[in-house]
């Protein structure tokens, strides 16, 4: 700012330093309890400088039977799963949003706004508050232990719709106008104008709606009974359980990187996309 | 809400909306309603009987010590949860909002705990506070601090509060740092030249300029904190030591799945519903305000 002192900018930078320390330490203790053995995480105190077992913990948790004594399936089969989940929950959100909101605001027909305010309801009912009866419902379509189950009763979504609401409603009406004067019927005028038009909003949501997706925990838990459908975020459930006999810290800690690493890698490549999606939709 | 120019009436939109509508008519509308319907009755635990009982399941539950206890606690919890991811996050915009040169950097540094999950958070944390091998733990015993969260309820509360507020504190930050500079640099560099240092400037401009950010930063808070920190409380430690730990959603979940009362569960949940509603409607008033602003 305006005065220029340097005990104020070192202070400044030695408060931030200090503060992304205190937000990194859980991460630096996961990263170096995977480069350990599991004997040695059993020692105390355990380690905090890394040591030179990642590759083995890292094949054998990746390829292995998982954590002895927990029944979860091969790590990259689970993460196989999540991501199945999360590209089917951040694509199916995107794709019934976009047409959702294309529909009511360039249409006018008979119950525009009530199935306006049917979306907006969903927002009000989080999975957390209908878990029981979405869980029999679930049940009776016979869609336990599928990825349809997994993906399909969370993909309705309110802030999508929204947001393409939003963005649709400051499309100029002359793009429509001259559309329709040169012939385009609505489903050309929306891939050829709109679509184009949404691209970065769209990209923006995808970020959000992946990390979304990936971290969903409850609604796995419930509906996956069979190992081969678990998802990785789950498992990490299970391995503590089974940590209460045989703690393999290692084995946990590989896992737990594995499951943070495909969400914070796309927050950190896709930085600009993620603010803009976050202060977009508002959560 | 519509545009002015429109295209023709046809069966069109009805296609367009289908999907979504189907969707929420199935696994939101229809379950929501069956919550609702199921907080009347009294099943047994196969539900195979059961009994229409009028509002005794509320009824129950709002004279059940027990639920009020839980009430109190989610409060206390969501009001810590809010008050620390915040402060921290305030101090860190706070310094970061002066960085020149590297704030990018540090906003990078700063924003990706947002992408892990609540149960692999849990996870991180359980292991540095586990009462044998912790790495902290073993620090707070060399001071003479003795550690076990299984056992101790309030430490147990302290952890999943700093594990859940940790998550929370990159959203806050981007938050914080975003209104910051959107402050106008001439109104803190005419401040400054009336004398009004750092710190004074902090609270008489930047501070309160700021407060609607912080006002919705604090519904979002409290709704992550009561819905969004299930993963946390169950991987860290499942509600206990006895209930020092169970949260509302906490409470639905093991009253239904777990104790299988499914019409406690099912009243608790419509409980739940009428927080959403209202925290909803809350955030929303306030969002159309915030444009204007």
């Amino acid at each position: 700012m305006v005065e220029n002192r340097r005990i104020l900018d070192f202070f400044t930078h030695l408060v931030l330093l200090l503060g992304i320390a205190t937000i990194a330490f859980p991460i630096w203790i996961t990263l170096v309890a995977a480069t350990h053995d599991g004997v040695r995480m059993l020692q105390v105190p355990v380690p905090i400088t890394p040591g030179d077992k990642f590759w083995e913990n890292l094949t054998l948790t990746l390829f292995g039977q998982g954590l002895e004594g927990s029944e979860t399936a091969p790590v990259w089969r689970m993460m196989l799963n999540s991501l199945v989940m999360a590209l089917t929950i951040a694509g199916g959100k995107i794709v019934i949003s976009l047409l959702s909101a294309f529909a009511i605001v360039y249409f006018k027909f008979p119950f525009r706004m009530g199935f306006f305010w049917m979306i907006f309801i969903t927002l009000m009912l989080p999975v957390e508050v209908r878990i029981l009866p979405t869980f029999e419902v679930v049940a009776d379509l016979g869609l336990l232990n599928s990825y349809a189950g997994l993906s399909i009763p969370l993909i309705a979504s309110a802030t999508a719709t929204f947001m393409f609401r939003q963005v649709f409603l400051t499309i100029p009406d002359e793009l429509l106008e001259s559309a329709r004067v040169d012939g385009a019927g609505p489903m050309r005028f929306f891939w050829d104008i709109l679509l184009p038009l949404s691209r970065t909003n769209i990209a923006a949501l995808f970020v959000i709606l992946f990390i979304y997706g990936w971290n969903q925990y409850l609604w796995p838990l419930l509906i996956t009974t069979d190992r081969d459908m678990y998802t990785i975020v789950m498992s990490i459930k299970q391995m503590l359980e089974a940590a209460e006999q045989s703690p393999q810290w290692n084995i946990i800690m590989m896992t737990s990187l594995l499951a943070m690493l495909p969400p914070v890698i796309v927050v950190i490549a896709m930085q600009k996309l993620f603010v803009k999606g976050l202060t977009e939709t508002e959560k | 809400m519509l545009k002015r120019v429109h295209f023709p009436r046809s069966w069109l939109p009805y296609a367009l909306v289908a999907p979504q509508i189907v969707i929420t008519l199935v696994f939101f509308i229809w379950p929501a309603s069956q919550a609702l319907y199921q907080s009347l009755l009294i099943e047994d635990a196969w539900g195979t009987t059961f009994e229409f009982v009028w509002f005794e399941n509320f009824e129950v539950l709002l004279t059940d010590k027990l639920y009020h206890a839980t009430v109190w606690r989610t409060a206390l919890f969501s009001i810590l949860v809010a008050l620390l991811a915040m402060s921290f996050a305030l101090v860190l915009a706070g310094f970061a909002d002066r960085v020149v040169k590297g704030a990018t950097a540090y906003r990078t540094l700063l924003i990706w705990p947002y992408a892990i999950a609540p149960v692999v958070a849990g996870a991180l944390w359980v292991f540095m506070f586990d009462p044998t091998l912790g790495i902290i733990t073993y620090w707070l015993a060399a001071v003479g601090a003795e550690w076990n969260h299984k056992l101790n309820g309030s430490q147990a509360m302290a952890l999943v509060v700093l594990a859940a507020a940790w998550k929370q504190v990159a959203y806050n930050f981007l938050f914080f740092l975003a209104a910051m500079q959107s402050i106008p640099k001439s109104v803190l560099e005419s401040a400054a030249i009336d004398g009004a240092g750092p710190v004074k400037r902090f609270w008489t401009i930047i501070f309160p300029l700021i407060s609607p950010t912080t006002f919705f930063l604090l519904v979002i808070n409290a709704v992550y904190a009561f819905f969004d920190t299930f993963g946390i409380i169950h991987a860290v430690t499942k509600g206990g030591p006895g209930q020092d730990t169970t949260i509302m959603v906490y409470k639905v979940y093991n009253d239904g799945f777990v104790g299988l009362d499914l019409g406690g569960s099912a009243a608790q949940s419509v409980v739940l519903m009428a927080i959403v509603i209202v925290l909803t409607v809350v955030q929303f008033r306030y969002v159309e305000r915030r444009v204007e602003y």
